[in-house]
């Protein structure tokens, strides 16, 4: 009798695991086939004949122009799990600097502190874009036009203005980055607060309530879902804002100096494994604010 | 034409002299939108008293200005001329002293807000404190018989559920005056014929003066003590009709000679006022 169950058994729903994984399974293949006529001309292939050989070579070169996915996983694995996380100092234990993880933490660091501002001030501007006629009509086209001025000319700018004045490390990056994040958030915001219809409003209006009980009872709670929607955009750019902010200046640590050290010497699986490591720190990221959101949302008494 | 119909109306039927216990008194109120098409008479020329207690109906179809003349009652819209009192006040002094409830078209609860803290929601403007904010929405909710639903958020209750919370909310105050804007409009007419019903009992109740919007005769007759009829291009009344069809009323009234022949003046007064020219 339980011999037969399985033939019967409810059809598996259709997830997302399926075809995520089909396209995963492609996307691999097309690159470890394009390993070998990216790095045809380099050396190490000038002597090896027939084709599956000259592949094998292809795929396990030390300085490639197109790595194999496994020599990055293998750097990225050697680089964090396979390498101390803690070192002694004088001043105790602190991060390795030969640890990924290290460098990431630097740059994450420069990324929170880069959302805070950002989102922070994206939100001061768009409350006042929203209360204010005056302020909608003198600071919107600013708004926008920081948005045109490409962020790598600006970053070192930036880097350089305030390290004049003796302001290093940390906060330029994140302020590169609140340069950034600030956009989406203020629009998004902008958006948000002017969502209430117009009767939601004019019920305030029958209470006679103030401006302020209006934005906290009605205008801001309307704006949360737009508030993390932008916030998921803004994780990201922020991220790429520290990063950025860590090339002009040629920085030793951070994943944006990874980058950089790992191109002038040449080292691509060491650009890419940076790559991957900024790649999971966003996906991170935005799943953090997703979850937060979903939570808030939740308790906001959103339909599930 | 509208001369003698206005002398008809500057004294309406009962013969209350407006200011003296008049809860709305209206002279001569007149509205005009300025728009790119040109002016739109909202409201021409507009005439009311209303005495405490009544449950007044606004009736007319789309565009004859129901909706605006209570808009301008709640002072959410502002009159080009004429005069206007609620309760001896100005509209904005009305509002300022928060001295109407208003139901919306629709329920206008916020989403965020379980029910019964949307029926503490101008409790909260007005500084209540939150034991007195809980008492009140407990018995506001019960009298629109949805005790056992505060914790709920609104999209888990049906549309009719919704509306009443909203009436809830708008009596949680107790305002004497009850503005109340084609409240009933969305909803089917199983469920709006319940909510009449118990709109009655609770202005039996409450004892609240009503200003009611519809575009539906029925609902008209079976609620209101006097319904004024009114007609679009401009806005403007056109008869206002008593209907003494007493206490107690039941749905079954709808059935009997009297309420038909005060649903068919209201018919008759409608389409005389509307030209089908255009």
């Amino acid at each position: 009798m339980s011999a037969a169950a399985p033939s019967r058994a409810v059809p598996r729903k259709a997830g997302s695991t399926v075809p995520v994984l089909v396209i995963t399974a492609l996307i691999m293949a097309a690159w470890y086939a394009a390993c070998l006529p990216m790095n045809n001309d380099l050396p190490q292939l000038a002597r090896v004949t027939g084709l599956a050989e000259r592949y094998q070579v292809s795929w396990a070169i030390e300085r490639p122009v197109l790595p194999a996915p496994h020599q990055i996983v293998t750097e990225l694995y050697n680089s964090t799990v396979g390498t101390r996380l803690f070192r002694e100092t004088a001043d105790g234990v602190v991060l390795n600097p030969r640890n990924l993880v290290f460098h990431a933490w630097v740059t994450l660091s420069a990324t929170l502190l880069g959302f805070a501002m950002g989102s922070l001030l994206g939100i001061v501007i768009a409350i006042g874009i929203v209360h204010s006629r005056t302020l909608s009509k003198s600071l919107m086209p600013w708004v926008i036009i920081s948005q045109t001025i490409p962020i790598l000319a600006v970053a070192p700018i930036v880097i350089v203005a305030l390290g004049s004045i003796g302001l290093t490390g940390l906060v330029p990056k994140a302020i590169i980055s609140a340069y950034l994040c600030f956009f989406p958030v203020a629009i998004g915001m902008v958006k948000g607060l002017l969502s209430p219809d117009t009767m939601q409003l004019d019920l305030m209006r029958t209470y006679n309530g103030s401006v302020a009980q209006t934005f906290w009872k009605l205008r801001w709670p309307a704006a949360v879902p737009f508030l993390f929607a932008s916030l998921k955009v803004a994780v990201t750019i922020s991220l790429v804002g520290a990063i950025v902010g860590e090339l002009p200046t040629g920085a030793q640590a951070g994943l944006g100096a990874r980058l950089l050290s790992g191109s002038y010497f040449g080292q691509t699986i060491q650009i890419w494994s940076a790559l991957l490591f900024a790649a999971l720190l966003a996906a991170l990221l935005v799943v953090a604010v997703t979850l937060a959101e979903r939570l808030t949302l939740k308790a906001m008494g959103s339909r599930p | 034409m509208s001369d003698a119909a206005l002398d008809r109306h500057a004294n309406p039927a009962g013969g209350s002299d407006g200011l003296s216990g008049g809860v709305i008194d209206i002279r001569d109120l007149s509205l005009t939108f300025q728009t790119a098409d040109g002016p739109v008479y909202a409201l021409s020329h507009v005439d009311l008293a209303v005495r405490k207690g009544e449950f007044i109906s606004f009736i007319g179809p789309s565009g004859c200005g129901k909706t605006t003349l209570l808009r301008v009652i709640a002072d959410l819209e502002q009159a080009s001329s004429g005069q206007i009192s609620v309760n001896g006040l100005t509209p904005e002094e009305a509002r300022l002293n928060r001295q109407y409830g208003y139901v919306f078209q629709a329920p206008a609860l916020y989403p965020w807000r379980t029910i019964e803290k949307n029926v503490m929601l101008p409790l909260e403007v007005f500084g209540m404190t939150a034991a007195e904010r809980t008492a009140r929405a407990r018995k506001y909710l019960a009298l629109v018989n949805l005790a056992g639903f505060e914790q709920k958020f609104p999209w888990q209750l049906s549309g009719g559920m919704q509306q009443r919370a909203s009436i809830a909310r708008a009596l949680s105050f107790d305002p004497q005056l009850l503005l109340m804007d084609e409240p009933f409009g969305a909803l089917d007419e199983i469920v709006r014929d319940k909510l009449n019903e118990q709109l009655l009992r609770l202005w039996a109740e409450t004892r609240k003066t009503v200003i009611f919007v519809t575009h539906s005769i029925p609902e008209a007759v079976f609620l209101s003590t006097r319904i004024v009829v009114m007609s679009p291009r401009p806005g403007r009344i056109i008869d206002i009709l008593d209907c003494d069809l007493g206490d107690n009323r039941t749905l079954d009234i709808r059935e009997t000679p009297r309420f038909l022949a005060i649903a068919q003046r209201v018919r008759e007064g409608l389409r005389a006022g509307h030209s089908y020219d255009d």
